[in-house]
């Protein structure tokens, strides 16, 4: 390729080996926060009380119509303005977390939505609290026809971590112009980059459609 | 309130222009995402095996990576193999290129959903390949995949706020560009979250949503 250097190419492969981890570490922190704000957005629609349902919906339509890049620079700028001095990690994480919990909530509602009203009437049959329908027997049930959705989100999430490099989290995307600015090249880092999120979300890809289609096998939804 | 108001007004300049640089990257991104997707989709069915092998590394890289790794790539690092776009052109492009290879996906799925009996009466009645795609197979592709097309247009609109990063002045850039004249933080990039959410929730998809209506009403399904 146009001037490629090997040299240059091997000297900054391990710090972008590092970068990769924090990366990961980036996409596994907020999905951790985007699991339980998801499942938090998705049972507060499910209350009786509906002026809550409307708000929660309406915020989550809010979350999703809007850039996250932007709700990255907000949590980040507008925290310290509110008393909330956030780190780049916390606000990234924050953001990105708040994000796909967003998108997670709507996977969580379909799977809930999904289980037949006669489990419901059984579990109260049985004088079962709503607590203990949810967590035995409804989110059991929900859960695995959602697996395909929430792996999906996994492998967005890491593909939008590159978006936490813009107030400094110091991932991959940000070490690639650290290191760019520090050697006038690009070429090499840019690159770099790229071929590691290939190498990254190909298989994990690729997991996640078989993780899917061995879920449907096991409850029986096909051959 | 009305130190609110006044800030609105003291920016309008600013957010107006922004706004407008958003709307022309969306509707461009749009454009070279509708046609890469129904390029790389159909040539994913081909017979051709070279073809299909194109369209097939096209899907993988694009949807493999990152958009903003993308961007920079095709805006700092094509320009040293030769090929320069000028930022706003990168920024479409990029954008359109990124969500053409979803897109791709959502078409080989819709043609591939197209009952097969449509497909044996065509050829029933001695239709050539291309007019039978054409007037039988893509109209009634079109009607499956719309909805899914609704939600990629929104994904297209918040795509393009990182134009941004390589200084396209969309909103994004101008909501940036204020808060750092003022500090005004909240403001600045609240602001400029409303507009965005303005646009996907009253404009894109109640669009989309007579789009699929009057999609059903020509195939006779509404």
């Amino acid at each position: 390729m146009f001037d490629w250097q090997w040299d240059f190419t091997w000297s900054i492969l391990p710090r972008l080996i590092e970068a990769t981890g924090k990366t990961l570490l980036a996409a596994g922190g907020g999905y951790l926060v985007a699991l339980v704000l998801g499942l938090i957005l998705a049972l507060a629609q499910r209350t009786p009380w509906k002026p809550l349902t409307l708000v929660v919906r309406e915020l989550v339509e809010f979350i999703r119509s809007t850039p996250l890049l932007l709700q990255v620079f907000f949590i980040y700028y507008v925290g310290p303005q509110i008393g909330l001095r956030l780190s780049p990690w916390t606000a990234g994480l924050t953001a990105i977390g708040l994000h796909y919990a967003a998108y997670l909530s709507e996977v969580y509602r379909g799977g809930i939505e999904s289980i037949g009203k006669g489990q419901w009437e059984a579990a109260r049959a049985i004088n079962m609290s709503t607590a203990a329908t949810y967590r035995r027997i409804i989110i059991p049930q929900a859960l695995p026809p959602s697996i395909a959705g929430m792996g999906n989100y996994l492998v967005g999430i890491f593909k939008d971590t590159p978006m936490l490099s813009v107030i400094g989290v110091g991932e991959l995307m940000h070490t690639a112009n650290t290191i760019g600015a520090e050697n006038y090249r690009y070429l090499e880092p840019y690159t770099l980059v790229g071929l590691i999120f290939l190498a990254i979300s190909l298989p994990a890809a690729w997991l996640v459609r078989r993780f899917e289609a061995a879920t449907r096998r096991r409850l029986g939804l096909s051959k | 309130m009305s130190s609110y108001l006044e800030f609105l007004s003291r920016h309008a300049d600013q957010l107006v222009n922004g706004t407008a640089i958003t709307l022309a990257q969306f509707v461009l991104s749009a454009l070279v995402a509708i046609t890469l997707a129904v390029i790389a989709g159909l040539l994913t069915l081909a017979p051709s095996r070279p073809l299909k092998a194109v369209a097939t590394v096209y899907i993988e890289i694009f949807r493999g990576t990152s958009l903003l790794v993308q961007l920079y790539w095709i805006y700092f690092v094509l320009p040293l193999m030769g090929l320069e776009l000028p930022k706003f052109v990168a920024g479409f492009v990029t954008v359109g290129a990124c969500f053409g290879a979803y897109g791709a996906e959502l078409v080989r799925g819709a043609v591939l959903s197209v009952p097969k009996g449509q497909w044996e009466a065509a050829l029933a009645l001695n239709m050539s390949p291309a007019k039978r795609m054409r007037r039988i197979i893509l109209p009634q592709a079109l009607a499956i995949m719309l909805p899914p097309w609704g939600n990629m247009m929104v994904e297209i609109l918040k795509g393009t706020a990182l134009v941004a990063l390589i200084s396209v002045a969309d909103l994004m850039f101008m909501s940036r560009q204020i808060n750092g004249t003022t500090y005004q933080s909240a403001q600045a990039f609240g602001t400029a979250l409303i507009i965005y959410y303005v646009f996907a929730r009253f404009l894109v998809t109640p669009l989309m949503r007579w789009l699929e209506r009057a999609m059903a009403r020509r195939l006779g399904r509404a």
